[in-house]
């Protein structure tokens, strides 16, 4: 009987996010699917699938899986190298990399668009490449946002994997290529597969950098359904779209899941001893290729500040002080400071309900189930709640819409609305980053402090409390970052007079005048430095499962 | 400040002094140092270890015996000194072209491969062809006692049977020098104990060049047969295991060697008389160390004492006594001799159970 009183009591603890789910997820992105299928009241699945024969959207097609196949194939090759100069030699400065490294994934992808612009533009540093506009710019945004994602997901599997493995195959007689080759890489792979196929998700759902980055010229799939959502007006094309990338998605997200299962099982962890080596000469040619890597990272930052600061051919502040305004020939409705305002109260919310729900979810899902169907079903669970990780952004928005435009629950006016689906874009990365660590907490250690007489609430203060906070903070610094730099969903959803700072970046460079375009770098620059401060403080907490999947 | 060891070249010819160098083959670690940020891990360390032999450093964890064997293997950077095989130095020698072999505490199988790959592990890298790679598995797995496991995953075996593993895959090359890295010491007791017998015979059936370094002293003289007992980064005593056995230089030693206590000055003259030595030297400046069963209750032995406790074990009965003039020692009684607590009891000395330590260079007593 206690048992199942233990299952219900978790069930319960998993409802108020799973309704929150279902309300603010399924329910919206339901509705926008449903608004292509049946037209004019008749369901009509034919109309939608003759969308996929368009020519138009298989260029589309083609372009978003050869991008973001390139960009995961170079963020490997990137990024690996820069895994194992960070985390397996004993480089100076190493912890001050990591955290240069992983700032580009924190960074508004609206940013991002602007600062590889600027650099590849005519006038700009690497203007003579003539890439402005070009698929290789989009490929080479994207392997700058995801370079975070492989170095922190295979580093926190590389920087805990005994070295004495590889030793005792170097005394076998293993050169140290066939060490790479027959040690180190099979015991990555999972890492490296779960970083590729996240890469993968990120880089085929791309929304900011590419519609910054592409313009009309190159559009994915996910461009494509905000395109013909609000310029074309055509639903069913932009649902089938929808469906077709919910269901790759999906696969993808399953494929994750069950290397990840698979990768939690097979570590053995290091004991405490050091696992960094000194640099050897052999080391030269992977430390170029790192040396590389943080170049095409720093590069587009550095530019975006010093554009930010060029004015009129001199250097001067006019750009951050014209950020009072609304900017040259009234681009804007409100000045970018109330944008900025917006935005950081929009983000106290948003990462307020991420935090209530990621957090539940996180304790149900840590949870081992006693019988194998508990398990699945707690397995299933967290799988449900990755959903929003890679279920377009732009249908989850206009799905807001037209599904929480009526009573009983009118959103249109409510200053939630935003918050809300800013919080759903979050809750995956949350519940990443706590549920590991949760999972981590030995079972055993809350059965003593159950036998030794202590509430269950009681046990969640004194064994799980501990453990948890830093990874606490730092979901919530990471669901804040999410939230200031969330583009996809709140482009539909942000009133005219009530923007965010994506927003109005975005409006600024659509608009023509060399002022209006130094105005978005100055605004691009004041919302890196918010969400780096953000994040630089949770990296000085040092949570290894942040940004790893 | 260098220690010397010279393994079993000749029946009699221990160490060598000055700079008598080895007939050739085999290990040669000269006056080693290695440092971790300016402190001395190993410290000036000198071995001699003939093929064909078995070595044993012992010493409590921490003493630096570890990083000993990682440097012989190339692992850590050495700051002075040199290790050299038949006369060949291996400065600048990588680790996987010395031909050895190493074997960690908790065996460090790969986990993505089966047990046949594991052993075939070497021999691939060899390039050996495929059929003469399944013959020798096969081989290996029958020496090392596990026939017919090859297809299975290194994390269905037991601790024991993996470290079986592991040595199959070490051997299967036939290294020049086999380092072992507390082979045992994961392992539960009953197992040890046997698996260290097992170890010793394959070694010795493999004609295998072994350098074991262990904190546990019953797994050095089960596998080895020759000692050095390292300290600080320092080698303070080697030779054969009977040699150091029996002679051990100081208390410290003797204490981690595992006998029971050591007593000085004229209590230890007290004890060497019981026992029957004569010694006016020993009896004044020098210390022996006790066994626990170096002292046994007799009805007529010639030291008296007062029994403060007494637990009863399969074999023996022991005790702690009160001897006059010694202090408190261990000692034995017969379990049908039915000795308590505070009976005055009579003691006989086997100074076979007890070890004369040579006198300290400075004696305070007056």
């Amino acid at each position: 009987m206690r048992r199942r009183r233990g299952f219900a009591g978790i069930a319960a603890l998993a409802a108020v996010p799973l309704a929150a789910l279902v309300l603010f997820f399924v329910l919206p992105v339901a509705g926008m699917v449903a608004r292509g299928l049946w037209v004019d009241g008749s369901f009509d699945p034919a109309g939608a699938l003759q969308v996929l024969t368009r020519s138009r959207t298989h260029e589309v097609l083609w372009f978003t899986l050869w991008s973001a196949a390139a960009a995961t194939v170079v963020s490997m090759l990137l990024g690996l190298p820069v895994t194992f100069v960070l985390y397996r030699l004993r480089v100076p400065g190493r912890r001050l990399l990591r955290a240069l490294v992983v700032m580009p994934f924190v960074l508004p992808t609206v940013v991002v668009g602007v600062a590889f612009r600027t650099l590849l533009a005519p006038s700009g540093p690497l203007g003579g490449l003539g890439l402005d506009g070009s698929a290789v710019a989009i490929v080479a945004a994207m392997v700058f946002f995801n370079l975070a994602v492989v170095v922190r997901t295979v580093g926190s599997m590389w920087e805990h994997l005994d070295p004495r493995r590889e030793q005792a195959a170097a005394a076998l007689g293993a050169s140290p290529a066939q060490v790479l080759r027959t040690v180190t890489l099979p015991a990555l792979a999972p890492s490296i597969v779960a970083a590729a196929s996240v890469v993968f998700l990120f880089c085929s759902t791309a929304f900011g950098i590419v519609l910054t980055l592409g313009g009309l010229r190159y559009s994915t799939v996910e461009t494509e359904i905000y395109l013909l959502t609000t310029q074309f007006l055509d639903l069913q094309a932009a649902a089938a779209l929808s469906l077709l990338q919910l269901f790759v998605v999906t696969g993808l997200l399953y494929a994750a899941h069950v290397t990840r299962t698979h990768r939690e099982h097979a570590v053995d962890r290091a004991s405490a001893r050091s696992v960094t080596r000194r640099v050897r000469r052999a080391d030269v040619p992977v430390l170029l290729v790192a040396g590389l890597a943080l170049v095409l990272v720093a590069a587009p930052v550095v530019t975006l500040v010093l554009g930010s600061l060029r004015v009129d051919g001199g250097w001067g502040t006019a750009h951050y002080r014209a950020l009072g305004t609304v900017g040259a020939d009234n681009a804007l409705l409100v000045p970018v400071t109330d944008a900025l305002a917006n935005s950081w109260r929009v983000a106290v919310d948003a990462t307020l309900i991420a935090m209530v729900l990621g957090g539940l979810v996180a304790v149900v899902v840590s949870r081992q189930g006693r019988s194998r169907g508990e398990r699945r079903g707690l397995a299933l669970l967290d799988a449900v709640f990755m959903l929003p990780l890679g279920v377009s952004a732009v249908t989850l928005g206009f799905g807001f819409l037209i599904t929480l435009d009526r009573p009983p629950l009118d959103l249109r006016t409510s200053p939630l609305l935003v918050p809300i689906a800013q919080a759903m874009v979050a809750l995956p990365l949350v519940v990443r980053t706590i549920a590991p660590v949760l999972r981590s907490i030995e079972p055993r250690q809350r059965q003593a402090a159950a036998s030794l007489g202590a509430s269950p609430l009681r046990v969640l203060r004194t064994v799980d409390l501990p453990v948890v906070w830093r990874p606490l903070l730092a979901a919530t610094g990471f669901a804040f970052a999410v939230s200031l730099g969330e583009f996809g969903a709140t482009s539909f959803l942000a009133r005219p007079q009530q923007p965010t700072m994506p927003v109005v970046i975005f409006e600024l460079i659509s608009r023509p005048g060399a002022d209006n375009f130094g105005m978005a770098l100055a605004a691009s620059v004041v919302l890196a430095l918010v969400t780096v401060a953000v994040m630089a403080t949770v990296e000085r907490l040092r949570i290894g499962s942040m940004g790893a999947f | 400040m260098a220690s010397r060891v010279s393994t079993g070249s000749t029946a009699g010819g221990g160490s060598t002094t000055g700079g008598g160098s080895t007939t050739g083959g085999g290990l040669r670690v000269e006056d080693l140092t290695v440092r971790f940020d300016g402190v001395a891990a190993v410290d000036g360390v000198t071995l001699d270890l003939d093929p064909g032999h078995v070595l044993a450093v012992l010493g409590p964890s921490g003493c630096g015996k570890s990083t000993l064997l990682r440097a012989v293997a190339g692992l850590e950077q050495i700051e002075t000194g040199s290790v050299t095989y038949d006369g060949r130095d291996l400065a600048g020698v990588p680790t996987h072209k010395r031909g050895f072999a190493l074997m960690f505490q908790d065996g460090q199988l790969f986990p993505h491969q089966s047990v046949a790959d594991n052993v075939g592990y070497p021999l691939r890298l060899r390039h050996r062809p495929r059929d003469q790679v399944a013959l020798r598995v096969a081989e290996l797995l029958d020496l090392v006692g596990l026939p017919g496991h090859g297809d299975r995953s290194p994390t269905t075996l037991s601790g024991g049977e993996r470290q079986r593993v592991a040595l199959a895959r070490a051997l299967a090359v036939r290294p020049r020098l086999l380092l072992l890295d507390e082979p045992l010491s994961a392992l539960d007791r009953g197992l040890r104990e046997r698996l260290a017998v097992d170890l010793r015979e394959i070694l010795n059936a493999a004609g295998t060049t072994a350098l074991l370094v262990t904190h546990d002293q019953e797994e050095a003289f089960a596998v080895a047969d020759r000692m050095a007992v390292m300290r600080a980064g320092r080698v303070v005593q080697s030779g054969t295991l009977e040699e150091v056995w029996r002679g051990p230089v100081d208390g410290e030693v003797a204490a981690f060697l595992g006998y029971a206590t050591v007593l000085e000055g004229e209590a230890a003259g007290r004890v060497l008389a019981a026992g029957g030595r004569v010694d006016p030297a020993g009896a004044r400046s020098g210390a022996v160390a006790l066994r626990r069963s170096a002292l046994r209750c007799t009805t007529d032995g010639p030291l008296h004492g007062k029994v403060l406790a007494a637990r009863l074990t399969p074999e023996v009965t022991r005790l702690v006594v009160a001897v006059e003039g010694i202090g408190e020692v261990p000692a034995v009684a017969d379990p049908d001799a039915d000795v308590l607590v505070g009976h005055d009891v009579r003691l006989t000395v086997d100074l076979g159970r007890a070890a004369v330590l040579p006198a300290r260079p400075v004696d305070h007593t007056p």
